[in-house]
């Protein structure tokens, strides 16, 4: 049995590693606000943005010259995968559902003879790939040193993609992001954005007559690039509100996991400390008696 | 009132301005400046530097526009843009920043025509926002 000292160390050190969680729950509960709030209010462009993209394509006279970011390259040997995670860790299962994901995609891909390319974006999900998928990786981008994801970073990662898509170094592009459900539920997502993927209800939905100026060709190769500027956003929007939803009930987790032990550990102090006394008290009197 | 309509312009990072008692408004579409009234056709454009010049009953707004896409749809005008700001409210700092920034671009020897164009326009408009 521990001596009282070793208990009232384990105590005091699990309280103050009880602190820490708390403090960093409180924190990210904090951020997770602010991370929704601006998920929320980017919506609207994204919907718009693919709103005015269905009523283009679905317009479209010459569906044969389209851009290539549209119907791809007609070809599906060289996958791309952009997997976003988080720059930190300490998230529950965050960063390991995505990879989780995006592995078990890279193994399909692999048995189907397809070539695997990999970006990702965050520190941690290069971490985690890098020990199996070294040498399909290409590029690792990382924001650590901004704390809010912002447009201006989405936009060089649709950058880079556009410039290697037009290098025909791949075909088909996929993101792994994690939806933001609720604080509890996060949902590893992939989402194909080159060539672009439409649902069979959205292609009916839209039958608007529309002018354009200039033509739709033109609009549609100026709209096509920033649409994968305007996902990744999306994502990396989900991607930080998931972060800090995630993080926050791990933390939570761990504060009441921690209260449990130190509740445990005190029990066990008080008894041992009683078993002291009376055996302390047992000696004496046993003492007394033998005179 | 029966001349007003509706018009949004969204940011990716937040809806920028919101107002539904809109008479006319002017922006800056890729083949040149295009006013829009009420029950204009439906109508996808997107936009070149320069600046959209919005009247709604009792007041003119400017602002300056980099690039975006505008829909009108329903007496809606929908305008997207990744980067706008008021006119009256912007800084003589920020936009000298921005026409340096662009001047730089525009120095680079591989920019394509169309690109090359597209700049100077946007140093144009910078600098005769910078005069007033």
């Amino acid at each position: 049995m521990a001596s009282l000292d070793d208990l009232k160390k384990r105590i005091s050190s699990v309280k103050s590693t009880q602190k820490i969680t708390k403090a960093m729950k409180m924190v990210a509960a904090a951020k997770l606000r602010r991370a929704q709030e601006s998920a929320e209010r980017g919506r609207p462009y994204s919907e718009k943005m693919n709103n005015i993209i269905l009523n283009l394509s679905s317009g479209l006279s010459d569906k044969e010259n389209a851009p290539k970011l549209l119907t791809g390259t007609g070809e599906d040997k060289v996958h791309l995968c952009v997997v976003m995670t988080a720059d930190r860790g300490l998230c529950g299962g965050f960063n390991s559902n995505i990879i989780k994901k995006a592995k078990s995609y890279f193994k399909k891909l692999s048995d189907n003879g397809k070539t695997l390319k990999i970006i990702t974006v965050g520190s941690k999900g290069y971490d985690q790939l890098k020990r199996v998928y070294k040498d399909s990786i290409i590029e690792n981008i990382s924001f650590k040193e901004s704390k809010n994801a912002n447009y201006f970073e989405a936009n060089k990662v649709g950058k880079i993609i556009i410039e290697k898509f037009e290098n025909k170094e791949f075909d088909v592009c996929t993101i792994f992001y994690n939806q933001f459900k609720n604080v509890i539920t996060q949902i590893p997502q992939e989402q194909q954005i080159i060539p672009l993927k439409m649902t069979e209800d959205e292609i009916n939905k839209s039958d608007e007559s529309y002018e354009f100026e200039p033509d739709e060709d033109e609009i549609l190769g100026n709209l096509l690039p920033k649409n994968i500027s305007t996902q990744i956003f999306k994502a990396m929007l989900e991607n930080s509100a998931s972060e800090q939803g995630s993080r926050m009930s791990a933390m939570d987790n761990a504060t009441r996991n921690a209260g449990e032990m130190v509740d445990k550990l005190t029990i066990e102090y008080n008894r041992s400390r009683q078993a002291a006394i009376t055996k302390e008290l047992i000696e004496i009197i046993s003492g007394a008696e033998s005179l | 009132m029966s001349e007003q309509f509706n018009l949004e312009i969204v940011s990716p990072e937040n809806s920028f301005l919101k107002k539904d008692d809109v008479t006319e408004v002017v922006i800056p579409a890729f083949e040149g400046e295009m006013g829009i009234l009420k029950d204009h056709i439906s109508v996808i454009s997107f936009l070149k530097p320069g600046i959209i010049k919005i009247s709604s009953n009792n007041e003119e707004n400017n602002f300056y526009v980099d690039d975006g896409i505008v829909e009108f749809k329903d007496n809606t005008l929908s305008i997207l843009t990744s980067n706008i700001f008021d006119i009256k409210n912007s800084e003589a700092s920020k936009i000298q920043d921005m026409i340096k920034e662009a001047e730089k671009e525009l120095s680079d020897e591989k920019l394509d025509d169309q690109k090359r164009f597209i700049i100077s326009q946007k140093v144009e408009v910078l600098k005769s926002l910078s005069l007033n």
